[in-house]
Order: C-alpha cells, then sequence, then structure tokens
C-alpha cells in the first residue's frame, strides 16, 4: 500500500513537470499556430544556467532565478530571431526550423559545458524525508516540486480567466484573426507567451536537476511525453494540459513501477523488465491513439481555429 | 529535351563512380554513395506521402525499421536454424527477403494509416509520431532479437551468386534498384492516381464533391509511401549488415523529413539531391570537426528559412 501511494506522488511529481512543459506548448501551438519541438531546449536551457549559476554562488535560491531569466531570454530570442518568420508558414517548416534549433542548442551546450552530466545541489532545507503517513517517507523535495507546480497551475489558470492578458489569450486560441480585427498588438502578445511559455520550461528544467542529471539531450526525453499531453488535452487548453498532464505522470510512473513484476508472474526475469519497460514506455503513447481515434481534437477542445 | 540528357549524364556518372573511386583512392566513397542512394529512396517515398498526397507524416522512420527488421529477423532464424516460432523457416534469399520486407512494411502502414487518416493536421503529425514511437519501444524491448543493441548479420543475404559484401556490387544492386524505383514513381505519380492525390491535397472537399473518395486515395498513398521506405530499410540492413531501434528513432523521421525539404517538397528526384546534400553535409562536417550537428542545425536554419522550394527550385532558377 505505502510502495502504491508513494509510486503515485512520485507520478504526481512526474505529472507536474509535464505540465509546466505542456502548459507552455499548448499556448504556445493554441494561440500561434507553431509545433514547437525547441521548447525541450528552453528546458534544458534552464536547467544549464540555473545549475551554473547555483554552483557559482553556492546556493540553489539564487540558480533558481538565473534560470528563469536565462530561458525566458532564450525564449524571447527564439521568438524575434525565428518563430517570428513561421507563424504563417506550414507546420513542415515549423517542424524542420525547430529541429534544426534543437541541434544547434544540443551541440552549443556541449560546447560550454562539455558532455558529461551535471548534478544541481539539493536545496539544504529540504534534502530529508518527511513522514507524511505513519511508515510513509517521503523526499521533502519531491513534496516541494509537487506543491510549486500546484500553485503554479493556480497562478497560470487565475491569470487566464481573470486579467486581461489572459481574456486576449483564450480569444487568441478561439480566434486568431479576430483577435487582431479587434486592434490588438497582437506581436507583443506573442512574444509575452512565448516568453511565459519558455519561462515554465526553464522552471521545470532547474527544478528537475536534482532529481536527474542536468545532460544534453534531456529537453528531448520529456519533450515527447510533453506533446502527448498537449494534444490529449486538446490545443491551447491549459486545463487540458494539467488534467492530461497529471494523469499521464501517473500512468506512465506506475506502470514502469509495476508492470515488469506483473509480468514477472508469467516469464523470467530479464524478460518480463525488458518486456515491461518496452510496454510501459508505450503506453502514454498507446494512450494518445487511442483518446485521438475517440476525440480527434483531445478532451479539452478549444473554439475552432 | 535538356533534362534527359542531363539524367542520362548522372547515370553515367554514377556507374562509373566505384572505378573512379577506385582510382582516386577513396574507398569510403562507394559505401557513402550507397547509403545516399537507400536514403533518397526513402525520402522520395516519404515524399510520396508528404509532398504529394499532403499527409506529414512524422513516423515514417517506423517503416524504416520495420523493412530493416524484416530481413535481420529472418537472417537470423535461417542462420540459427530455428523456424520463427517452430513454424516459418527463416531465410536469407534477398529475392524473399525484399519483397516479404516490402509486403510487412505496407501492412504496418495500412494499420497505421487507417487510424491515423481519421484524424488531421498536427494531430495526424502527432499520431503518427506515436505508432512509430510504439514500435520503437517495442523493439527495444525484444530481447529476442537484440533489444537496444540491435541485431547484426553475419552476412548480406544471397541474390544470383553475388557477393553484396563487396561494396562495389552492393552499390550497383542499390543503383539499379533506385533507378527501377524513381521510374516506377514517376510513373505513379504522373497516373490518374497520382493525379487525384494532388487534388486532394489541393483541395480535399473540392474533390470529395467531385465524388471521389478521399480516405480510400490518401490510404492507398500513405501505403505505398510505407511500402517504398520499407525497401529501403531492406536495403540498409543489407548495406551496413545491422540493424537496430535507432532506425526507427523520432529524430530519423526527422531526417528523413529534412531531407525532403532539402531538396524539394513534391518533386520527384528533389528527396534524392536531399538525400545527397544531407549526408554529404554531414561526412564533410564530421571529418572537419566533431561538433558538426551545430553546422548541420545552421544550415538547415538557413534552408528552412531564406529557401522556400529546396535544393531543386534552386537548380532551376539557375537554368
Amino acid at each position: 500500500m505505502i510502495l502504491i501511494i508513494e509510486q503515485i506522488l512520485n507520478g504526481l511529481q512526474y505529472g507536474v513537470m509535464l505540465f509546466l512543459l505542456a502548459a507552455g506548448l499548448t499556448l504556445i501551438f493554441g494561440i500561434m499556430g507553431v509545433i514547437n519541438l525547441a521548447h525541450g531546449s528552453l528546458y534544458m536551457v534552464g536547467a544549464y544556467a540555473g545549475t551554473w549559476f547555483a554552483a557559482l554562488t553556492g546556493s540553489f535560491w539564487l540558480g533558481l532565478p538565473a534560470a528563469l531569466i536565462a530561458a525566458a531570454l532564450a525564449g524571447a530570442a527564439l521568438e524575434l530571431l525565428v518563430i517570428r518568420r513561421l507563424y504563417h508558414r506550414s507546420h513542415l517548416d515549423q517542424v524542420l526550423a525547430t529541429f534544426a534549433i534543437i541541434l544547434i542548442a544540443n551541440e552549443s551546450i556541449t560546447l560550454l559545458f562539455g558532455r558529461q552530466p551535471v548534478f544541481t545541489l539539493l536545496p539544504e532545507a529540504f534534502s530529508g524525508s518527511v513522514e507524511l503517513l505513519p511508515g510513509l517517507f517521503y523526499p521533502a523535495y519531491r513534496l516541494l516540486i509537487i506543491v510549486a507546480g500546484l500553485l503554479v497551475a493556480l497562478g497560470l489558470s487565475l491569470l487566464i480567466t481573470r486579467t486581461r492578458i489572459g481574456m486576449l489569450v483564450r480569444a487568441g486560441a478561439t480566434n486568431r484573426e479576430m483577435v487582431r480585427v479587434m486592434g490588438v498588438d497582437i506581436r507583443m502578445l506573442y512574444t509575452a507567451v512565448f516568453g511565459l511559455g519558455a519561462l515554465l520550461a526553464g522552471l521545470a528544467g532547474y527544478l528537475t536537476g536534482p532529481i536527474s542529471a542536468v545532460q544534453v539531450g534531456m529537453g528531448e526525453h520529456i519533450l515527447l511525453p510533453a506533446f502527448v499531453v498537449v494534444v490529449i488535452g486538446g490545443t491551447g487548453s491549459i486545463r487540458g494540459a494539467f488534467v492530461a498532464g497529471i494523469t499521464l505522470g501517473v500512468i506512465d510512473t506506475c506502470l514502469r513501477a509495476f508492470l515488469p513484476d506483473l509480468l514477472n508472474l508469467m516469464m523470467p526475469v530479464a524478460q518480463a523488465d525488458a518486456l515491461g519497460l518496452g510496454i510501459s514506455s508505450m503506453g502514454i503513447y498507446l494512450l494518445m491513439a487511442i483518446v485521438l481515434l475517440i476525440r480527434p481534437k483531445g478532451l479539452f477542445p478549444v473554439g475552432a481555429t | 529535351m535538356r533534362q534527359p540528357v542531363a539524367i542520362l549524364l548522372a547515370l553515367v556518372v554514377l556507374a562509373v563512380l566505384p572505378t573512379l573511386a577506385a582510382w582516386a583512392g577513396s574507398p569510403a566513397t562507394v559505401p557513402l554513395a550507397t547509403r545516399i542512394l537507400i536514403y533518397g529512396i526513402a525520402a522520395a517515398s516519404l515524399n510520396f506521402a508528404l509532398g504529394y498526397g499532403g499527409m506529414i507524416s512524422f513516423g515514417h522512420a517506423a517503416f524504416f525499421g520495420i523493412g530493416g527488421y524484416v530481413v535481420a529477423i529472418l537472417f537470423t532464424h535461417w542462420f540459427n536454424e530455428a523456424p520463427i516460432f517452430g513454424l516459418i523457416p527463416g531465410t536469407n534469399q534477398l529475392l524473399i527477403t525484399l519483397p516479404l520486407a516490402i509486403v510487412v512494411s505496407g501492412l504496418f502502414a495500412a494499420a497505421i494509416g487507417a487510424l491515423s487518416l481519421r484524424t488531421g493536421g498536427v494531430q495526424f503529425i502527432m499520431i503518427t509520431l506515436a505508432f512509430a514511437q510504439m514500435l520503437f519501444f517495442l523493439f527495444v524491448s525484444l530481447k529476442a532479437y537484440g533489444g537496444e543493441d540491435g541485431l547484426s548479420m553475419r552476412r548480406p543475404d544471397a541474390f544470383l551468386g553475388l557477393n553484396l559484401r563487396d561494396r562495389p556490387t552492393m552499390y550497383y544492386l542499390t543503383l539499379v534498384i533506385t533507378v527501377l524505383f524513381f521510374a516506377g514513381l514517376r510513373r505513379l505519380v504522373r497516373s490518374s492516381f497520382g493525379t487525384v492525390l494532388d487534388g486532394i491535397r489541393q483541395n480535399e472537399r473540392r474533390m470529395e464533391a467531385l465524388g471521389i473518395a478521399t480516405y480510400r486515395h490518401k490510404l492507398f498513398a500513405f501505403i505505398l509511401s510505407g511500402m517504398g521506405v520499407g525497401m529501403a530499410g531492406a536495403l540498409m540492413a543489407n548495406a551496413m549488415r545491422y540493424v537496430s531501434p535507432d532506425m526507427m528513432h523520432w529524430s530519423r523521421s526527422g531526417e528523413l523529413m529534412i531531407m525532403v525539404i532539402l531538396g524539394g517538397t513534391g518533386t520527384l528526384l528533389g528527396p534524392l539531391y536531399g538525400a545527397a546534400a544531407l549526408l554529404l553535409l554531414e561526412t564533410w562536417l564530421a571529418g572537419w570537426t566533431e561538433h558538426w550537428s551545430l553546422g548541420e542545425g545552421l544550415v538547415l536554419l538557413a534552408v528552412v528559412m531564406f529557401s522556400r522550394g529546396g535544393l531543386i527550385a534552386l537548380l532551376r532558377r539557375r537554368t
């Protein structure tokens, strides 16, 4: 029982990460109609910049603003220099241009930091465990990630539903042309949304540092699951990204944790491990295929584009 | 009149390439040229779905891998003299493995296409990617066929007593298949089926109004495209004598798309030029610096941002 709760919490933590990335992706896609494969690179930039600054100053908390600023700046630069020219191009051109950005970003980071993974130091206050239930100890840092992610989700939903910018964002996701016709400076909105998405990606990248290694290619690892979240949740929908992110995070983690043992009841350990890992890696893609076949626009479709 | 002459000239150059390479003392040229031709077939097949049919598939590497795995799996069973499931004997005859690889990738393309084509736009891109990822992870988990490490073949398949291990021989076989493939593709594109497909890409609703079953046409084109990529995968397995899940990785699908765009979407020979350009660029940069993918990224970005219609458009503008 304790094992199950622990894995669900792990899943929650992974789901929150997915949400932080998917929120940016889904806004960028919903509002600008751009498929941004380079979103994982912003995640990587945030992780590296934060880790570097944290190592320099010796403080985890000083690394955090560094990660956010670096990712947001990189995002804004990306939007101004490249993405801005792609709004009216086909999805194909967008996929290719952002694919090229991945190559450039990965290799630049390799040039700057080398190929060895880097480790972020854990903040001291959160290095221990917390006893959630009698007998259930859970790392405090992972709890911090979950709480931070939920707070960001709350903040985003307030931003989207209660503010003027949020209104423009919703309007943009529903009907881009109409917003432009109403006299809104859509270019400012685009850069702002892109910067916000980059900021969230940077946050996710930095927070994940102490748990898994910061290394080149970390962005691509999480990019595809984040895209799956966007598509399942319905492109442009923050709520969809949240629901799908948490669900997928929990499902994926639980499959990985329990499937090999279940298969082990039927076959030898080595085979069960390999097959279990394979099937659980397939899990989220299978889920996406099923959702798309039943609801081609995702679970929470936004308007018509 | 000029184009046939140019193509004839190119064929003559390709035909004497191994001799030239031997004379120039550069043994790496022939395997590189073989890879370019194979990737050219794969990219041109993808282009049939993508450029002519307007179906942006981000999962065509799956068929590449399947074609390769059919060859390697049949070879392994033949080599170990252990029939598949104790029933189907393995084989190393190219005349059996190559058509079988084409058929099996066609079957996979039929299943994936039939489901994926019920969506459109970004959802289509993502669902094809999802299916390819599923196959990728499936083969990663198949320990019986090497799992992540892949499967190597002791020898290439046997074909009419030719020694395919000899690099020029493999090259000539690939060249012949490439020429036949592009001749067939040219006929297909210019057939009434190709015209209908072109119409669907331009305006699907209008074609439907004309009474054409667009779903069926698109599905058929998707299957043909998958078969072509599968054939390329089977050839690649023979040329490299090695297959791995890496052949199905999503970045491989991206590479195939890059070749198509680089050469020119919706053109017959463009993808072949694109494959040549990308592989030559990679080889050249890799010989120059370890950080070659930085240069490749910059070149790609420049091509996408500043050129419309790829290399073939550049060539046409010059002449």
